[in-house]
This record gives structure tokens, C-alpha cells and sequence, in this order.
């Protein structure tokens, strides 16, 4: 391959917003509702049904919209955008064209090739459309409407990515912005994140953008890292070998690694937009932006400016502590409790982290509660229990929100300080094995750490390791007889 | 005494003093739905066992106190576009032949809370669209003064039932003239209310922006109870407005001296059949006597009116129709293959040719390269109007004019050339797209003993002036 090529790539993200009732009507947001059940005459389309926008949606937006360093339409407008499909109860979905809520902002990325802006062309609020369920025993589909009116912002940013390392650190950027700000909990794999890739590419140098493509289906990180290099490199291919890369909207299938045509630009619809006559503008006043502003939490870049200023925790730390908002929150909690920032912080950055990759969780699945990871921490530093048995409950903890002192009491998991029990347990393995003893003394020191071992486990783990140690010492030194 | 020749508010007295008993009431008008239907087909349902047995609760919530308003105990017609729990709401359309609603319209619910009786659903132009009635997918309603005439429309059903005795009031809906027009043509009296007085909540749709909610009645007074009953403000409708000036009933006073009235000459120039102009220039003769003010004014734009409304009207209604598709609810062709050929199929069955029409229209007015063209042009000479009708008002407390060019058409004239159907809503339509309160009153009859009416039009909120106006008038014709 002669030429050099740059890839061109702008983002379109779907977040569903975690209000707790629908856009337009009453209904609960909840997941996992039996079909039909979080429905009313609004979301199902029923005749004579009017939509009434839920106030905190809006809220949402702009707050997600100011973080991103937005420009707000003071007047913004919902319009319907038509078109048929089953799971779309009106056959028009209600959304935003012509004056979308936010539009014109950036957000900030840092990649192995340094920081950089990407802008933000709009924001839109807009509905999500029910689910299909094909049942192919009875050869028919039904149809639920409990996602139908679930609110959504449609993210759109500028075409000012290059490389599928950038587009991950906007998506990594945007989610914890989004996080933090509480307005959504972001997950791919559920779907409360959703992005599609439009992507062209055109010879280094070129000031001109090549065709696009509008690659969708996208499910995890990795998806989306995979279908922009598979399109990258298909159409430098078509262009290699002269042909036109077309204009189209393609569905990635992340097993096959490969994505096929769903619909050319020919046969795109003409969805006839217009402003929604049922619904009046949202006027947006300098008040409201301003008490949205103020209610604003501190992000991470603050956060972790503080962890290192306030709890002297290092610059790496801080990060992989803030890394969730919802880590960084049970981090602050049990420090508020236990006053024990680095304990705290160890125990989240070592054995959480460990537990999280082992159960493949994210940091939002963490369920424990922050006083149960103070009382932990605590019953370490009191010397009530040792370090090896802490392992043990924090699991316990991390899994089932174990109280950890009740569970110490329960399970009889004190520490045995006793020396007078240590001794005496100490004695019984170097009787046990006198081949080791004889090795020790001999030269050959790692067999004391056996007989250490031999006696915490003749203890159940419980004992205080620093005194086995210095017991088995004393006994094959004969300093003890 | 004949029950069914009294008033709504008459009648109300009545069941108050104990004279007449509710079920009294709605067993004579049941009967004469019986006796006249079959002539008038007012109706596309009637519900006469639950229209009894409401009567009887009601009865007893009267007899204990707890029901009180003057229009408790009254039986009414309520159109078939706005949706009644448990009770079919079919658009007098093919396409809803058999839905039946889970929920009540907020302005039924307004009724019911009252102590109204529902008698039953009255036919309409298909979807509402039309000036006739004809286009109902279940027959034709007849003009009670002559059944080789139709009634007007789109509610025509709602004022032949009032003007027929089969019912002592009814609910209509006018989007472009049509509580109106047919109330004009049946001799009854009809309000079309300023836009977001009544709520929308659960009036199926045709043209939202211009969409309104009214009643219809027998005399002014009547007509203003029911419209102070059904109006409110409601937050299920977020184009509802929130007024605290709802005592329609008190500006029923016989005064008009000073009142400044304004005529739009192109409402009496061409095109306006000349007994009709006769009948409105005697009406104006009897306010003048009375001390109003009248004069002549040119309110421009008039013939924009009714392009601008075609586009916008239409262009909402090929978008509130799209839910229409068989999937949810309504029509479902038989046989079909696969998704597409359901939709094609089922619409296809489902709507008459008007509502096809229409559908068409709108869907190429909003269509990426004529939007601008057709759709923004039209909001824009909407706008226009509105700012024509501020500048009127500014000189003029209320305007007056014929409500259509002609008295009710013959059976089967209209429908054969659209284009002349639409020209016939030329006085009525650009009163929906400024959004102000207007209202037809009988005001005399043609040489073929047919009614014709005059409207009054108010600016944003006035209906209280509209409503003196046509209760001074009512009562200097009867006067006579």
C-alpha cells in the first residue's frame, strides 16, 4: 500500500436517561416489567392521547449539555419525525431537528497521543420506541411497549475523530461525564448506551471528506473498537482498487468481525419532520441554566486534584478511585466513616478491582455498603482480625453486604494472640516435621517459612503471623526450650 | 308538558325542582331517537342501556344533593372523535369500526362530572374531514329541516341531533368551521372556543394546531352553560391554558349598546349567496337597533385562508393518522403478506377517499424539498392572519359575518367537486388558524325554509363579548 489514508469519524450516542417516569406520560421507567404493564393511552399511541414533557429530562440534557460545554437554544422545540414500524406505537417518533436543546460544544480527550477536543455538534431529546419479539413457533411478532417513551439524548458530535483509540476515549469521556452527573448509568451492554460510527477515510492530507458509512448494532467497547478498524479497512480497499465506497447505513455482526449493508442513502426515508403541534416550545430561562448549574457535582479532574490534595493519595490512585462515580462514592463514604483514606483506597484499587475482573462486573455493580468496608478497615487496624482473614471478608462483604464484625463474632475469626496456644501449636508441627527442622538448622532457612505456614493453618489462618514467626524462630534457635 | 321541546338548561331546572325525573328525560329523548333516526341517522351509536342506567345514578345523586349544576340530569350527544370508556369511538371511520377507548376525554369527563347523560356517539365527516357528513364510513345524517339536505359538517351529526330533539345538547369539534357550519345549517347554536379553553385530551386528532372542542346547542344560554361546564384547564393537554375568566353563563345579558362590530367586506362580497346576505344584514340591522356600532372594515388575506389551512390541517393529519395501521387497534385487512402489505392493506380499507386525500396532501407538503415551499409558507401566512385579526381587534370589540357562503347543499352536490367543498369554509377557517373564539346563531331562513347563521368572532378570550352579542340578538329575534 503506497498512499497514506486518514480515517475520519464522528459519533451519534443514544443514553437513556435515568428519570424514573417516561418522556411524555407517567409511566414507570423500570426494567423487567411484565409486557404491557408500564403503559398508559400516551405511550401505546392510543387515539386522542396528548404528550406532556417530563420537566427533568430537560434538566438532564442541559446539565449533560453545560458539561459538555454547550450552547443551550433558549427556545428549544420537539418535532415528529415519521415513519412506520411496529414498535413505534404513533408511527412518529418525537424528537429533535430543528432546534435541538444543546448544540455546539466539545469535551476533552487524552490518548497516548495527547489531549484533544472533540466537538459536539447538537444534543437532542427524543423517545425511545418499543421492543419486537419475534415469536417464530406461532410464526408472529408481539409487540412491548414498556421501553416505548423512555427518555433519550442523542449525542452528536463532530467529525473530529481519527483513530479508534480516540473514539473509545470520547465514549470512556463522555460515560463518566454522564455518570457523574447522575443522568444515566451508561451501560453498553444493556443498551442504556448505544453509539453509531460514521466513518470515511481519505488520503493524508486531503482537506476533503471522503463517503461515510453509519456503522450500528455496536455493544461493547470492543465492538466498536473492531467495526471501525474492519471499516477502515474495507474501504480503503474499495478505493485501492478503484471502486466507490457507497453511502450507506451498515450493521456490524461482532461475531462474524464483519458488517453488511442495511440501506443505501437511495432508498433513505423521508421521515418529513415538523414541529409536534401537541407539544409547546420549552422555553429555557437564564435562571434555570443557572440553578442546573449549581446543582453541578464535582467531576473527575476536580476529584482527583482533591484525593491527592486532601487524603494524599497519588495522582494513579486518585484516577482508578474516580474512575466510577459510583467508586469514588463508596470510596468518600467509608473514608467519612473509618478517617482511613489509604486503607480504604487499597482495599477498592486492590481487591475490588481484583474481585470486579473475576466476577466481570463493572464498578457500578458494586453493591456493598460503604460502613461495612469502614468496619472492616477498622477491625484490621484494632488488630482483631489479621490480614489474611480481612481477604476473606472483604469477599464476603463485596459479594453479600456482610456485616463483618457480626461475621468475625459468628465465624470465630479473631486473631489468636494467645502465646501460650501459639506455642504450643508451634511445638506439635516441629515435632511433625523433623526434616525441616533438621533443614533449618542445617542452612537451608526457607524451611522456616514452611513450618510458619504449618502452624497458621494448624491455627485456621487465625493466628497473628508476626508472633508464629518469631515463636517458630525462637524454637529452632532453642531460644526457647 | 313536552320534555323534549324545552331547553338543556330548562330541563336542568326541571329535574332540580323534581318536575321531571333524569330517567324521565332520557326515556323521551331515546324514544325519540327511535321515532327519528331512521330519517336523520344522527347517530353512529346509541347507548340506551347505559344511558338509563346512568340516569337513575345520577337521579339519586340529585334527589341526595350531591349533584347540584345546572346541567344535571340533562341527557347530550358527544361526537364520535372524542374517546368514552367502554363505549365504541369509531371517527365514523372504517378504520375504527370496532375500537372501543379505555379512557373518557377530558371535556366527557367535565359532562359526566356535571351530572350529564351520555346518550350516545353522533356521526361526522370521516376523521372530521368534510362539510357535509357524507364521508362517515356508516351513512349519510339528513338535515332535519329537509333530509334531501345534509347537515354540514364535519359535526353534523351533533347539531342534527340537538335540532331534531334527539338530544338536549351535544359536543362537537371544529378544526376548520365544523361545529359551526353545521350548526348554521341545522339552525342550532355552536361555539367554537378560543384554542386551549377546552381540553384535547382525548379528542382524536385531525389537525392538532387548529384542532377545538365545543358545544353545541339549542339557544345561546344553552350553549354557554355547557361551555363553561366542559372548559378547563388540564394538564394532561399542554396546549391547555389555564383562564380563570370560565363564567361563560354570566355575560348572558341582553346588551350591546356601544359595542363596536366590524364587518370584513370580503366576507360580504362575492361568492355569498344573496339570501344569506340578506339574513345576516337583518341580524346586523337588529344590533344596530339595539346600539351597537357596526361598520364595514377590510380584514385582508381572506383569500389566503383557506390554502394555508389546507396545507397545515393536512400536513398534521397525514402524521396524527399514521398511528392508524392496524397493528394496536382498529381495522386489520384479513389477508396479508408480511408487514408492508398489512399496513398498505388495512389503510387502504380503512379510509375513505377524503381521508386519503387529505393523507396525500399532507405527506407531500411536508416532503424534504416542498417543506419550505408549502408547510412554512403556510405557518407563515398563519401568522399573518392572526396579526390581521390583532389589528381588527384593536378597533373592534367583536367581527361579524355569515358563517358559509350558502344554506345546506342537496344530498350528493358537494362531494362531486372537492375544491368548491373547500371554498364553502371560507368565513370559518381563518378563525382556527388565529385560534379565536367564534360562534354561529340562527338568524333567519332561506326561500326553501332552510336555516342560516351568522357568526361572531372574538378576539383570544372574548367569548364572553361574542356570547352577549348573540344572546342580544337571540333575544330581539324572539322578540318579534
Amino acid at each position: 500500500m503506497s498512499r497514506q489514508y486518514e480515517t475520519v469519524i464522528g459519533l451519534e450516542v443514544h443514553v437513556e436517561l435515568a428519570t424514573s417516569t417516561k418522556i411524555f406520560c407517567g409511566c414507570s421507567t423500570a426494567f423487567g416489567g411484565a409486557p404491557n404493564t408500564h403503559t398508559c393511552p400516551v405511550c401505546t399511541g392510543m387515539p386522542g392521547s396528548l404528550p406532556v414533557l417530563n420537566r427533568q429530562v430537560v434538566e438532564y440534557a442541559l446539565a449533560v449539555g453545560l458539561a459538555a460545554n454547550c450552547q443551550i437554544n433558549r427556545q428549544c422545540r420537539f418535532d415528529r419525525k415519521n415513519y412506520f414500524y411496529p414498535d413505534n406505537p404513533q408511527n412518529y417518533q418525537i424528537s429533535q431537528l430543528y432546534l435541538p436543546v444543546c448544540y455546539d460544544g466539545w469535551v476533552e480527550i487524552e490518548t497516548a497521543g495527547g489531549r484533544k477536543k472533540i466537538g459536539i455538534h447538537e444534543i437532542h431529546m427524543e423517545e425511545d420506541a418499543g421492543k419486537l419479539i419475534h415469536d417464530e413457533w406461532e410464526d408472529c411478532s408481539l409487540v412491548d411497549f414498556n421501553r416505548s417513551g423512555v427518555p433519550l439524548i442523542e449525542i452528536v458530535s463532530e467529525p473530529d475523530m481519527r483513530s479508534g483509540e480516540e473514539v473509545i476515549a470520547y465514549l470512556d469521556k463522555l460515560r463518566m461525564m454522564i455518570q457523574y452527573l447522575g443522568a444515566s448509568d451508561c451501560k453498553l451492554q444493556e443498551g442504556s448506551m448505544r453509539a453509531d460510527v460514521n466513518l470515511s477515510v481519505r488520503e493524508a492530507g486531503s482537506t476533503r471528506m471522503g463517503t461515510r458509512t453509519e456503522m450500528k448494532n455496536l455493544n461493547s467497547f470492543k465492538a466498536i473498537a473492531r467495526a471501525i478498524e474492519g471499516e477502515r479497512k474495507r474501504q480503503i480497499e474499495l478505493i485501492e482498487e478503484g471502486k466507490e465506497v457507497v453511502q450507506e447505513t451498515r450493521r456490524w455482526d461482532d461475531n462474524k468481525e464483519c458488517s453488511y449493508a442495511m440501506r443505501s442513502k437511495e432508498d433513505a426515508q423521508d421521515y418529513r419532520y415538523f414541529p409536534d403541534p401537541d407539544l409547546t416550545p420549552v422555553v429555557i430561562s437564564d435562571q434555570w441554566i443557572k440553578e442546573i448549574k449549581d446543582r453541578q457535582p464535582e467531576m473527575q479532574p476536580e476529584k482527583i486534584i482533591r484525593y491527592q490534595k486532601e487524603f494524599g493519595l497519588p495522582e494513579y490512585d486518585a484516577r482508578i478511585l474516580t474512575g466510577s462515580k459510583h467508586m469514588a462514592d463508596i470510596f468518600e463514604e467509608t473514608v467519612a466513616i473509618c478517617e482511613k483514606p489509604k486503607e480504604a483506597s487499597n482495599w477498592l484499587m486492590v481487591e475490588a478491582m481484583r474481585l470486579l475482573k473475576e466476577l466481570e462486573q463493572d464498578p457500578e455493580d458494586m453493591a456493598f455498603s460503604p460502613g461495612n468496608l469502614a468496619g472492616l478497615i477498622n477491625l484490621v487496624d484494632k488488630g482483631v482480625i489479621n490480614r489474611t482473614t480481612a481477604k476473606n471478608v472483604f469477599e464476603e462483604i463485596f459479594v453479600h453486604d456482610t456485616d463483618p464484625e457480626a461475621y468475625v463474632e459468628e465465624r470465630g475469626l479473631k486473631m489468636v494472640s494467645d502465646e501460650g496456644a501459639l506455642q504450643k501449636a508451634a511445638r506439635e508441627v516441629l515435632e511433625a516435621n523433623p526434616q525441616s527442622v533438621a533443614d533449618y538448622r542445617s542452612g537451608k532457612e526457607k524451611a522456616m517459612g514452611f513450618l510458619v505456614g504449618q502452624t497458621m493453618r494448624l491455627m485456621k489462618g487465625k493466628a497473628d503471623p508476626g508472633l508464629v514467626n518469631k515463636i517458630v524462630k525462637d524454637l529452632l534457635t532453642n531460644r526457647l526450650s | 308538558m313536552n320534555i323534549l321541546e324545552l331547553s338543556a338548561l330548562e330541563l336542568g331546572r326541571k329535574i332540580k325542582a323534581g318536575e321531571v325525573t333524569a330517567v324521565e328525560a332520557v326515556k323521551a329523548s331515546l324514544e325519540q331517537i327511535k321515532q327519528k333516526e331512521p330519517d336523520i341517522h344522527a347517530y353512529v351509536t346509541v347507548d340506551e342501556e347505559g344511558a338509563v342506567e346512568r340516569a337513575r345514578e345520577v337521579q339519586s345523586r340529585i334527589a341526595d344533593g350531591t349533584l347540584k349544576g345546572p346541567l344535571a340530569g340533562v341527557p347530550a350527544a358527544i361526537k364520535d372523535n372524542l374517546c368514552t370508556r367502554g363505549l365504541r369511538t369509531t371517527c365514523s371511520s372504517r378504520m375504527l369500526y370496532n375500537f372501543v377507548p379505555s379512557y373518557t376525554a377530558e371535556a366527557v369527563v367535565n359532562l359526566e362530572k356535571a351530572g350529564v347523560v351520555i346518550l350516545g356517539k353522533t356521526n361526522m365527516d370521516e376523521f372530521a374531514m368534510g362539510s357535509t357528513t357524507e364521508t362517515s364510513a356508516f351513512g349519510v345524517t339528513r338535515n332535519p329541516w329537509n333530509t334531501d339536505h345534509v347537515p354540514g359538517g364535519s359535526s353534523g351529526g351533533s347539531c342534527a341531533a340537538v335540532a331534531a330533539d334527539e338530544c338536549f345538547f351535544a359536543l362537537g369539534s371544529d378544526t376548520g368551521g365544523s361545529i359551526r357550519q353545521p350548526s348554521s345549517f341545522c339552525g342550532v347554536t355552536g361555539i367554537k372556543p378560543t384554542y386551549g379553553t377546552v381540553s384535547r385530551y382525548g379528542l382524536i386528532a385531525y389537525g392538532s394546531s387548529l384542532d377545538q372542542v365545543g358545544p353545541v346547542g339549542k339557544n345561546v344560554s344553552d350553549c354557554a352553560a355547557v361551555l363553561e361546564t366542559v372548559s378547563s384547564y388540564d394538564n394532561k393537554d399542554s396546549t391547555s391554558i389555564s383562564r380563570n375568566d370560565l363564567d361563560f353563563t354570566s355575560a348572558l345579558v341582553e346588551d350591546v349598546k356601544g359595542m363596536k362590530i366590524g364587518i370584513p367586506g370580503d366576507y360580504m362580497g362575492e361568492g355569498l349567496d344573496e339570501e344569506v346576505k340578506t339574513a345576516v344584514l337583518e341580524g346586523v340591522r337588529m344590533l344596530r337597533e339595539r346600539g351597537a356600532v357596526v361598520e364595514e372594515f377590510d380584514l385582508s388575506l381572506v383569500e389566503y385562508a383557506i390554502p394555508a389551512y389546507y396545507v397545515i390541517a393536512s400536513a398534521e393529519a397525514s402524521s396524527n393518522l399514521s398511528r392508524f395501521d392496524g397493528v394496536k387497534y382498529g381495522l386489520r385487512a384479513q389477508e396479508y403478506e408480511g408487514l408492508h402489505q398489512m399496513y398498505k392493506k388495512s389503510r387502504s380499507e380503512g379510509f375513505g377517499p377524503e381521508v386519503k386525500r387529505r393523507i396525500m396532501l399532507g405527506a407531500f407538503v411536508l416532503s424534504s424539498g416542498y417543506y419550505d415551499a408549502y408547510y412554512l409558507k403556510a405557518l407563515r401566512t398563519k401568522a399573518l392572519i392572526k396579526q390581521a385579526f390583532d389589528k381588527a381587534f384593536a378597533r373592534y370589540d367583536v367581527i361579524l359575518g355569515p358563517v358559509a357562503p350558502t344554506t345546506a347543499p342537496k344530498l350528493g352536490e358537494s362531494l362531486k367537486d372537492p375544491l368548491k367543498m373547500y371554498l364553502g369554509d371560507i368565513y370559518t377557517i381563518s378563525v382556527n388558524l388565529a385560534g379565536l373564539p367564534a360562534m354561529s346563531v340562527p338568524c333567519g331562513l332561506d326561500g326553501k325554509g332552510l336555516p342560516i347563521g351568522l357568526q361572531l368572532i372574538g378576539d383570544c378570550f372574548q367569548e364572553k363579548k361574542i356570547i352577549r352579542a348573540a344572546y342580544t340578538l337571540e333575544k330581539t329575534r324572539e322578540g318579534r
